[in-house]
């Protein structure tokens, strides 16, 4: 994270200007982005006091650089009261892992890693080829590290406005002990009133940011100053089209006979396997030029960025419903 | 597009609700596309789903019938949460389902919205479902109900039917004594009345649905009420003067608060002044509804999760019993012998159900006493007994402490929200 006191500092005492400087009772400074942190950090503090222990999902990814710096603003001036976890898929992009561990390294947090890799090792989780996505995968190896380690919360960057199936879920979500979720038989949520009470087994899985859209991210990203990896930026780069995507050529991905490789500009609206995970044509270098592209585009980041949503309509809740975030 | 990009910091939350069928989910679906609201790829999605079953037009329910279940049976099950902005606003939606079996999901939706949009249909008016929902908004203390006759195509466009409909609904809704209520006629269909006023009902000369969204005035109700600070969590702040100081993390849910108040904490009744207001960027000298802020108090009195600090001008009302309206969730009736827990704001404590005084008639809108028993989405007002004091507020004057959740002990379900009269 960047200006972690100078600039971030500076930022900050703007949007909360006192009362008495803005005269006359407005409160002007206080936009969507404060209500949205706000709740965000009402959300993790009622884990902490509600749940015995929690960790939150790290990849790396804009969406979980968000939460983090959240839950170091909700927690201060203490630590981050829970560890972070990473499911690695194996298929991850190096930039990004490199991110990851530098951020975890330069906050002092405690990151445990589990792999999806192992879980293929071990049986528990089949593929047929090793090109195929691993993102259901996930499901498997993350179920897991929730028994082996007794947590009975992950916090999850996943936002509403990313799918249908998610635009349906509760801020506080139960999951059975399979990690399974029934969207036909939720809990009730009403008002800021969460019900994390679970047996042991279960568990919650909880999104601060289900009310945020992809431009309010990237918004909060600019007005914070966070850093993120570098490919979200766009960045010249070998691709090959297939479709309406730019399929990127990698180790997993390799091009088809006919296709041609180009190298060309462009920028990762969101970053997850390798082999399911399309950049999108950008010359977006500054967050600003980000910000201005979000608004403006005419695809969902991931009706843009995905492959393995575009199966069905109903992928993502099938993967939910088998203990998929 | 390039007005998208300007801050525009109002938000209206709202929902639609209605009967089954009338056209809610419909209705959200012509108010993005219109508003173009709806992006490529979700709009090839439906397009490609609706072909696939053989509709002649694009469904715009499927926009927010995101669960394989709710399309398969062209239902809504449960809420589904949508956000859009226009230059002048920006909005959540929730799409909440009409079936009388998940009414629960229907009143998650409504718990937190600020309008509520009840459809009816052009054809048949008030039923049923439009009496219970209409009692629910009116219950969760919505004030602002806009009336969504739709359907209009189906008679014609016809004033006659539209002003029919309209004096069914009022005659109804005469002893629920809504404040703010504006009727619509509309085509979810089609979209008249909805972004655009189409040209087939020269006759209505009111606001289309979004122009009055855009414009409905905002309360800033929580803003002028009492200071209400729950706590959250109780955390060690670096020592001053050689002092230890440890400050309440929680967030104001109603009112201002401003270093050097004097403030109450509860329930222990102890008063104390505010002397500093801490956040991840610094100190502030005041905090408003909906900060989430760190407070520190000037003497170091026992504090801990579930506490309440609050105006000492204004305080809430502190004690172990209180009456309240319920709506019961459940499958399960309610059983006296069934281990209740109450969670009101940051506290969560046990309580049980003293009288079950009466039950809320949904055809005749009157209050029923004594009912026999208290079923999946009665409404029922209760009196309670807890363990320890609670400090709350009426729901009416207060919608967060005034408001709780009954938890089923045993299997950790939610059966219950109440509201404190
Ligand atoms: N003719 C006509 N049909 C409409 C209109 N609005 C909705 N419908 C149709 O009514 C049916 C039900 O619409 P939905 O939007 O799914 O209804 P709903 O109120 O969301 O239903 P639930 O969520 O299940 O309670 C669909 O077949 C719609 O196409 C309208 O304005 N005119
Ligand atoms: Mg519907």
């Amino acid at each position: 994270m960047k200006g972690e006191s100078g600039s971030m500092k500076s930022t900050q005492a703007a949007t909360f200007t006192p009362l008495t400087s803005s005269g006359g009772g407005a409160w002007a400074p206080w936009d969507h982005l404060d209500r949205l942190e706000s709740e965000a950090i009402h959300i993790l503090r009622e884990v902490v006091a509600q749940c015995v222990r929690p960790v939150l999902l790290f990849s790396g990814g804009k969406d979980s650089m968000v939460l983090l710096h959240l839950a170091r603003k909700a927690f201060h001036p203490q630590r981050i009261p829970f560890p972070l976890m990473h499911v690695d898929t194996g298929h991850n992009f190096p930039e990004v892992i490199t991110f990851r561990d530098q951020v975890v390294k330069s906050l002092g947090v405690n990151l445990i890693v589990r792999s999806v890799e192992e879980s293929i090792r071990q049986g528990r989780a089949r593929v047929r080829f090793e090109s195929d996505s691993r993102n259901a995968l996930q499901a498997v190896t993350l179920v897991d590290a929730i028994h082996e380690f007794g947590f009975d919360a992950c916090l999850g960057g996943a936002r509403r406005d990313e799918e249908k199936a998610r635009a349906k879920e509760r801020i506080f979500s139960f999951r059975d002990e399979f990690g399974g979720w029934d969207p036909k038989n939720q809990r009730p949520e009403l008002w800021d009133l969460y019900n994390a009470h679970v047996h042991p087994g279960e568990n919650m899985r909880v999104f601060p940011i289900s009310n945020w859209t992809e431009a309010d991210v990237w918004e909060y990203i600019a007005r914070e100053r966070l850093d993120l990896p570098s490919l979200y930026f766009a960045h010249r780069r070998e691709v090959v089209a297939r479709g309406d995507q730019w399929i990127p050529v990698t180790p997993l991905t390799q091009p088809k006979v006919g296709e041609h490789v180009e190298e060309r500009w462009v920028r990762f609206r969101t970053v997850g396997d390798m082999t399911c995970t399309c950049p999108v044509p950008s010359e977006a270098r500054t967050l600003e030029d980000i910000l201005r592209e979000t608004v403006t585009s005419t695809l969902t980041e991931r009706g843009a960025t995905r492959t393995d949503d575009q199966t069905s309509e109903a992928s993502m809740e099938l993967r939910k419903k088998q203990g998929y975030f | 597009m390039e007005n998208k990009l300007k801050n525009c910091q109002e938000l209206l939350r709202f929902i639609t609700c209605g009967s089954v069928d009338d056209g809610k989910s419909t209705l959200i679906g012509r108010l993005l596309l219109d508003s173009r609201s709806v992006l490529a790829d979700q709009w090839a999605a439906i397009e490609a789903t609706s072909t696939r079953r053989g509709q002649s037009q694009v469904d715009l329910s499927l926009l927010t019938d995101g669960l394989q279940a709710e399309r398969e049976q062209g239902i809504t099950i449960d809420v589904a949460y949508r956000y859009f902005s226009t230059p002048a606003r920006r909005f959540i939606i929730a799409d909440t389902p009409g079936h009388a079996q998940y009414t629960r999901n229907m009143v998650t939706g409504a718990s937190t919205a600020d309008l509520a949009i009840l459809l009816l249909d052009a054809r048949k008016g008030v039923v049923e479902q439009t009496r219970r929902h209409a009692q629910i908004v009116r219950l969760l203390g919505i004030r602002k109900v806009v009336i969504a006759v739709n359907k209009m195509d189906l008679v014609a466009y016809g004033q006659e039917a539209f002003e029919r409909v309209k004096q069914e609904f009022l005659n109804f809704a005469e002893p629920l004594d809504f404040r703010d209520i504006v009727f619509i006629p509309l085509s979810a269909l089609n979209g008249d009345g909805v972004v655009l006023h189409g040209g087939h009902m020269p006759w209505y000369t009111g606001p289309t649905l979004l122009e009055l969204l855009e414009t409905v005035v905002l309360d800033e109700e929580i803003l002028n009420s009492s200071f209400r600070f729950p706590i959250q969590l109780v955390t060690r702040l670096s020592e001053e003067n050689g002092e230890e100081r440890r400050g309440a993390q929680g967030r104001v849910e109603s009112g201002t608060v401003a270093v050097g108040d004097e403030v109450l904490l509860l329930p222990s009744g102890r008063t104390s002044r505010v002397s500093a207001i801490e956040t991840y960027a610094g100190r502030i000298s005041q905090a408003r509804a909906g900060q989430s802020i760190t407070l520190v108090l000037a003497d170091q009195i026992d504090m801990s999760r579930g506490d309440m600090i609050a105006s000492v001008a204004h305080p809430p009302r502190t004690d172990k019993n209180f009456e309240a309206l319920v709506c019961w969730f459940s499958h399960t009736p309610y059983d006296p012998e069934r281990r209740l827990l109450v969670q009101q704001t940051t506290r969560c404590i046990q309580g049980k159900i003293d009288t079950v005084s009466a039950r809320l008639d949904i055809q005749t809108s009157q209050l029923v006493p004594s009912p026999a028993q208290v079923a999946m989405n009665d409404l029922v007002h209760m009196g309670f007994k807890v363990q320890q004091p609670l400090a709350f507020d009426r729901y009416e004057d207060n919608r967060t402490t005034g408001s709780f959740i009954l938890i089923d002990a045993l299997t950790h379900d939610t059966v219950a929200a109440g509201m404190i009269v």
